[in-house]
């Protein structure tokens, strides 16, 4: 009986040790499959990373989403020595360690101990929605919409059910439109056809082209005649809501064209309005226009490169600037070349186009033959998004209002000065100006220089558009010639009507011509609107337009 | 005063026959190595580096002795990137300065260009781009990548590893893009996939406004399958191309562009923020850690003074292409171009990322294929690997006209054989 007695008592201390062996294991078991799948991000090829990324999102570890934002942001590395990984903060010469299981810092090290844990665009993927889930509670709700969007190009079961979870909390209305829809697509999968039928009415708004192909798909008849959509309420109703989408995203590609069409357009009149002065009012053709707007690139470039830290400022700081370079080169080549020229078009010519080699050879020593990288400012990146099917970019648009701001200043200049005035009765009589005491000589110095400032200016919304290089120039020059012609000689607003009439033409040619098609048909139809109207669209009346 | 003239005739007379000798004296005993390479104009941005490489391979040639005991010589000329003033210059090369070597050209115009000259002088070319094959020359050794070595692997990741679905073919306006379209659109057309889901586009040279194009291909990316941009767009066309993608949100994620020109020389040029992750096909990448690598980067920045130049594709394919010169002429103890050019078929020269580069009968090489997705500081991070080497196909299996058609140098002793009529047509096609 003894025997017995003992052996129970054996028997239960064993279970008893047992279980809290067990009940602790049990405790330690998500920090340790934490700690492997942390491990695991440390592998040399993808599908172990992506296999370690998932088991991370699926362990909903309190931190997990530290170590997959920083591996999203490249600041995830693993020691070189032990594949240990550790979060990493700082620059070229150390690395600021911190612990992914405790979240504590670690110390530094330095990094050619240390690998950086690289990524690729699936998994990139992956990781923005998994981190997107995490920012459902941010206060901000920009953060929550662009998180919501994340989600939804990748929807799954946990993804909805988030979602349906999170819907009641949200107060904007926005993110509340984004994550219906989100929901409603899910819908289209539910078994219930009333419900799939209110899923299809809720996405009648949407301009989203996953909503588009989703309700296309369900209407799509499969080889045998079978509808991917069983029910034929919800099959004619998604008929309709499609029909209407798609008369909406007409509308909106339209506007999108014309938008187009306005932002090449303005970058035309912006070039050729210099040229229209020079050109137009002066009569001197100057080949070296383009060379003068690429020196207006150039100098913001170097203004950037003086100020590395400001690179927004350094833009409005370029304008004036770019405008005095451009205008005192342009007075040189008047005073130096130019001047003893007029009247001798061809001679200008050749004489202008000498001077434009010189700049771009000039340029090139400077500089170098290279292109030189001029930098965006952050307001001036991305777009305007208005809706799914229509956004803006901002640097188009910032274009056209410059542009819009340069054409007026350069009107009061003209109309409301005495500049102004002295410019345009020069431009219509020269002999009478004189004999009314106008410095003639001093006016063609000026007039030049004007539109030689205003080809700088240009040049500045130029190096935000494309690349800054010797050539930049050329490019241009023939273009600017086309639009003043065009607009006909000595008219500012011809330039403008001109110059956005062959932007937008361009455009609404180019999805169905191709750019280089495009090109060639607009030439031709110029040369063929100049035999008709060898004035172009608005000719100068008068007197001035016999000479 | 006479007699002044006079003195100074003579002492330039006597100059001018001092000069000669000594440059006869020193043509005896130096070995003249052409370099091909456009110093100014458009394409001087991605020449001038290698005309530097191949100066420093020389440097480095002559501090180890020279060859056959002589010392190399650099005869460096500037074509200035004009077609025609390189087959000029390729003339002078080979009938005036007798070099026993070139190193040069970049864009295939060019290489066309001086091709009739060193077939008819019986020149030797190093060609180190990448190109759009169909061609295979007894006097030009390609060093860069054949269709099947950079453009097919690329399409092969993308459609199997991506699930890429529907393709925008990309080019510039001219013949490497035009080519290397025809074969990837017939060779994706081979692996089922529909016209409708194949979108090809071309721009002229240095193409700036991409607005229209760029909505196009959200817009065709935006039906619902995996879309993807294979680029053939060259030079400097390519930065208003990748910021009008930032700027109108397409994504390396949604919507990924595989370059097929775009290499760490080109990025260092540029703000690459709009670029990252976006992707690229080389044979090389400056990323790539192996002690080969390390040891020429090292080698090259010393060099050019310059510790944070870069190192890229084309480059390696100079440094293969001048250690397999020199060990063909140590081989046939001569620089006759004949000799060497029998010599350098199954050479071998370990690549800078591994592996080893093997000259074959078609004057190609076996190279290993590279994707990598650019990084923030214009590095590629690499992403995918071809396991093995390939060998270089220097006529696409996937073009009707030159399916048939065979390149062997060594038992053909052809560049353009076809295996169906039997017949040698020359050198070159076309």
């Amino acid at each position: 009986m003894q025997r017995y007695a003992w052996l129970a008592v054996l028997l239960l201390a064993s279970l008893l040790i047992g279980a809290r062996v067990y009940a602790q294991a049990s405790a330690a078991a998500p920090d340790d499959a934490f700690a492997t799948a942390v491990t695991g991000l440390a592998a040399d090829n993808f599908p172990d990373k992506a296999a370690a990324v998932t088991a991370l999102i699926e362990l909903k570890h309190p931190g997990g989403r530290a170590v997959l934002a920083a591996l999203l942001d490249g600041k995830l590395y693993f020691r070189n020595a032990d594949q240990q990984v550790f979060i990493t903060d700082g620059g070229e010469t150390s690395l600021a360690l911190t612990d992914p299981l405790t979240q504590k810092s670690v110390g530094s090290g330095t990094p050619d101990d240390y690998t950086r844990i690289t990524t690729n665009n699936s998994l990139r993927k992956t990781l923005r929605s998994a981190v997107a889930s995490f920012a459902l509670t941010d206060p901000d709700p920009g953060v929550r919409l662009d998180a919501v969007r994340e989600m939804l190009r990748s929807l799954d079961d946990d993804s909805v059910a988030l979602l349906r979870s999170r819907l009641e909390q949200e107060k904007d209305a926005g993110v509340r439109k984004a994550m219906q829809e989100g929901l409603a697509l899910a819908d289209l999968d539910s078994s219930e056809a009333d419900t799939r039928l209110a899923a299809v009415d809720a996405l009648e708004d949407s301009l989203s082209p996953d909503v588009y192909n989703r309700l296309t798909a369900m209407v799509t008849a499969a080889e045998d005649g079978s509808f991917p959509e069983a029910d034929e309420r919800v099959r004619t109703r998604a008929r309709e809501v499609i029909s209407a989408i798609d008369a909406s995203r007409q509308v909106y590609a339209t506007l999108e064209t014309l938008f187009f069409g306005l932002s090449l357009g303005s970058v035309l009149v912006l070039a050729a309005i210099g040229l229209a002065i020079t050109f137009g009012v002066m009569g001197v053709i100057n080949m070296a226009h383009g060379e003068l707007m690429m020196l207006g690139a150039y100098t913001t470039y170097v203004v950037q490169q003086a100020m590395p830290n400001h690179i927004g400022l350094s833009i409005f700081i370029s304008i004036p600037l770019a405008f005095l370079v451009s205008a005192c080169v342009g007075m040189l080549i008047e005073r130096g070349v130019v001047r003893f020229l007029y009247g001798r078009p061809l001679e200008t010519l050749l004489a202008t186009f000498g001077v434009s080699l010189i700049l771009q050879q000039v340029v090139r020593d400077l500089f170098s033959a290279n292109n030189r990288p001029v930098e965006t400012p952050e307001w001036m990146a991305g777009s305007l998004q208005i809706n799914e099917a229509l956004s803006i970019t901002y640097n188009r648009l910032y274009v056209i209002l410059f542009m819009v701001v340069v054409f007026v200043i350069l009107q009061m200049v003209l109309q409301k000065t005495s500049l102004g005035l002295k410019v345009r009765a020069v431009a219509q009589n020269r002999n009478m100006a004189r004999a009314m005491g106008v410095r003639t000589q001093w006016v063609d110095a000026m007039t030049f220089g004007l539109g030689s400032g205003i080809a700088g200016v240009a040049g500045v919304a130029l190096s935000q558009l494309t690349n800054v290089g010797p050539n930049l120039g050329q490019q241009y020059i023939i273009d600017s010639f086309m639009v003043v012609v065009f607009g006909g000689v000595g008219n500012l607003w011809g330039t403008l009507i001109g110059g956005m009439s062959l932007g937008v033409v361009n455009k609404v040619l180019e999805p169905w011509a191709g750019a280089v098609l495009a090109k060639i048909l607009v030439l031709v139809a110029l040369i063929l609107f100049i035999q008709r109207r060898p004035r172009g669209l608005f000719p100068q009346k008068g007197r001035a337009a016999e000479s | 005063m006479k007699n002044l003239k006079l003195t100074r005739r003579l002492a330039m007379l006597a100059g001018a026959v001092a000069l000669t000798i000594g440059s006869a004296a020193q043509a005896a005993d130096t070995i003249k190595v052409g370099v091909l390479h456009s110093l100014s104009g458009t394409m001087a941005i991605s020449e001038t580096t290698l005309k530097d490489t191949v100066l420093m391979l020389i440097d480095e040639q002559n501090k180890k002795g020279g060859l056959l005991g002589k010392k190399l010589e650099a005869v460096v000329v500037d074509p200035a990137s004009n077609w025609p003033l390189f087959a000029e210059k390729a003339e002078q090369l080979l009938v005036k300065d007798k070099v026993s070597v070139v190193f040069g050209c970049w864009t295939s115009v060019s290489r066309k260009s001086v091709l009739p000259v060193f077939e008819k002088n019986n020149g030797l070319l190093f060609y180190p781009v990448q190109y759009e094959g169909e061609e295979s020359s007894k006097n030009v050794f390609y060093t860069g990548a054949a269709p099947n070595q950079q453009a097919i692997p690329a399409v092969d990741y993308l459609m199997k590893d991506l699930g890429v679905k529907r393709w925008v073919l990309a080019g510039t306006d001219y013949v490497y893009p035009r080519t290397t379209n025809k074969i990837l659109e017939a060779y994706l057309k081979s692996k089922g996939v529909a016209d409708a889901d194949i979108m090809i586009n071309y721009t002229p040279f240095g193409h700036s406004d991409w607005q229209s194009i760029v909505a196009d291909i959200k817009k065709f990316g935006s039906a619902g399958k995996k879309t993807a941009v294979v680029s053939t767009i060259n030079g400097d066309a390519n930065v208003p191309f990748y910021k009008e993608l930032g700027n109108q949100k397409i994504s390396a994620e949604d919507i990924p562009v595989v370059a097929f020109s775009v290499g760490e020389e080109e990025l260092s040029g540029l703000d690459t923020k709009p670029l990252v992750g976006h992707l690229a096909a080389w044979n090389y990448f400056m990323s790539v850690k192996s002690p080969l690598n390390t040891e020429w980067i090292k080698k090259w920045q010393a060099y050019t003074k310059n510790p944070k130049r870069t190192f890229n594709d084309p480059m390696e394919a100079h440094v293969i292409g001048f250690q397999m010169w020199v060990k063909a002429v140590e081989k046939a103890k001569t620089t006759d171009v004949s000799k060497v050019t029998d010599a350098m078929i199954g050479l071998e020269t370990p690549n800078l990322t591994g592996g080893v580069a093997k000259m074959l009968p078609n004057h190609h090489l076996t190279k290993p294929v590279l994707i990598g997705e650019v990084r923030a500081d214009g590095q590629f991070d690499t992403v995918w690997k071809t396991t093995g080497l390939v060998p270089g196909d220097a006529w696409s299996d996937f073009l009707p006209g030159s399916k048939d058609i065979e390149a062997d140098w060594v038992t053909l002793k052809c560049g353009n054989y076809n295996t169906k009529t039997k017949q040698c047509s020359g050198q070159n096609y076309k």
